[in-house]
């Protein structure tokens, strides 16, 4: 079933994702320069490029914890963070905000789970305190989502008491419980130790196959050659290359592509 | 009589009379104590808040109230406030007085507790859909708590030995009663020593509760 959401929604018109000229500066230092992309319904695609290249910062922009300093962001032509107004555009409310961002899931590079919360209690808080579900409702959906992502036995246990690999599985599965149009992965498995990369990669690797919407950046290539549907190549705060992952990957244009992929090789 | 006879003699009654005094303490001090952990979370919010106006409003409020004497607040609001059309009871003036000056050290606390949660919480919390607030209310502030408590007990301390200056507004607490008995005896050391004993026997278990809940705090950490 998800194959057939994901052939639906390629085939549909409207992208559920786009981005137009954003620009980000933090203070004098502009690291977005101009970034416009557009991801359809049911896309994957991956973002790969040297750090500093502006990868996490457009991420972070795309569910505004970043506000971009200028450009906009479209979900489903829905404006993200801003509305227009006679007078040009004016920043959402808090609540207006949290609306929007809880149609997006972000996976952060360094888990953020809560501390103080069971891995249950993590992946049942949104729901219950942004969806309105009840206790009952909340929990039963998260045993799923933990289950999902092969948790179910970790249920109660706090986050401190799980590997590295298991805390990025329970804020996936956190992120599905508010079952969301888009999922942003920023650098999910980058703070893993290697052994620990292969579980978490396994459960993205199957949120690709059920046809999610993902904006996945990383460093694992191999990873990004196998489950994406587009590669995009960023260097100094824009978008320089991107295609399908054998042009990208195998067969870059640039000179600079091809140098930062031998480099991560050599890695 | 020398002191020891004095004590002897009249040690029991000193105690007895003074002992009158400790509901009288202990409501303003847990009437304060309320105050200040209500007001003082809201100040340290406008402290944090991302608006410039607000910030210097709750900074302002901070160093008005920790850079003026507890005393000249509590006269203020004693004996001002009528002028401004509501006398307040001895007993209101003296929970309003070490309410707001409460909260400004409150305040503080809770903004070093607040800041001493990383970021990438709040920023979780965000991404999910909750509201700023919420997310304070269910992510931050729970977490905090473990490394606020040790000061807050502090403070509840501090707050319960400031409860002494009260008296000046007539409110008739553990000082008022042994101001009283040195004017009735002219027993000043005897009196006012037991005075003393008295808001020992409360602030060192405190002081040691606070000691407990520092090392848990480490102990977790």
């Amino acid at each position: 079933m998800g194959m057939v959401k994901a052939t639906k929604g390629a085939a549909n018109g409207t992208p559920l994702l786009r981005i137009e000229n954003l620009h980000k500066k933090f203070g004098e230092l502009e690291v977005l320069t101009g970034v416009s992309l557009e991801v359809r319904r049911g896309e994957k695609i991956s973002i790969i490029g040297p750090s500093g290249s502006g990868k996490t910062t457009l991420l972070r922009c795309i569910n505004y914890l970043e506000k971009p300093t200028s450009g906009h962001i479209y979900i489903e032509d829905k404006l993200i963070g801003e509305k227009q107004t006679d007078g040009g555009y004016v920043h959402l409310s808090d609540r207006e905000l949290a609306n929007e961002r809880q149609e997006i899931g972000f996976v952060f590079q360094r888990f953020n789970l809560f501390p103080h919360l069971t891995a249950l209690g993590n992946v049942t808080i949104a729901p219950q305190k942004v969806l309105g579900l009840s206790r009952e409702e909340a929990e039963q959906r998260g045993r799923k989502m933990l289950e999902k992502v092969g948790l179910g036995h970790k249920i109660g246990e706090y986050p401190e008491r799980l590997s590295g690999g298991q805390q990025q599985r329970v804020a996936i599965a956190r992120v599905l419980a508010m079952q969301p149009k888009l999922m942003l992965f920023d650098e999910a498995t980058s703070a893993l130790d290697p052994e620990l990369i292969g579980e978490v990669l396994r459960v993205m690797r199957q949120l690709a196959e059920e046809g999610s919407t993902m904006v996945i950046v990383t460093h694992e290539i191999q990873f990004a050659g196998e489950v994406s549907d587009r590669v995009v190549f960023m260097d100094e705060g824009r978008i320089v290359e991107q295609g399908r992952p054998r042009e990208v990957l195998f067969k870059p244009r640039l000179p600079r592509t091809r140098e930062f992929l031998k480099h991560i090789q050599e890695r | 009589m020398g002191f020891w006879q004095i004590l002897e003699v009249r040690g029991w009654y000193f105690l007895t009379t003074l002992l009158g005094g400790w509901p009288e303490t202990i409501s303003v001090a847990t009437g304060a104590l309320a105050f200040a952990l209500v007001f003082g979370l809201v100040i340290a919010l406008l402290r944090l808040s991302r608006w410039r106006i607000l910030r210097i409003l709750a900074i302002s409020y901070i160093e008005f109230f920790r850079g003026t004497p507890a005393l000249v607040q509590l006269f203020v609001i004693y004996f001002g406030f009528p002028d401004a059309g509501y006398q307040p009871s001895p007993f209101q003036a003296a929970i309003i007085g070490l309410g707001l000056n409460g909260s400004a050290y409150l305040s503080e606390i809770y903004r070093a507790g607040i800041e001493s949660i990383h970021r990438g919480q709040m920023e979780a919390a965000l991404s999910l859909g909750l509201t700023p607030l919420r997310a304070m209310q269910y992510i931050v502030l729970p977490q905090a708590l473990r490394t606020m408590l040790p000061p807050i007990t502090n403070f509840a301390i501090v707050l319960l030995k400031d409860t002494a200056i009260v008296f000046a507004v007539g409110v008739v607490e553990i000082m008022a009663l042994a101001r009283n008995l040195v004017t009735e005896t002219l027993q000043s050391a005897a009196v006012y020593l037991i005075a003393g004993a008295l808001y020992l026997c409360v602030t060192i278990p405190m002081a040691r509760l606070a000691a407990r809940l520092e090392r848990q705090r480490q102990a977790w950490q």
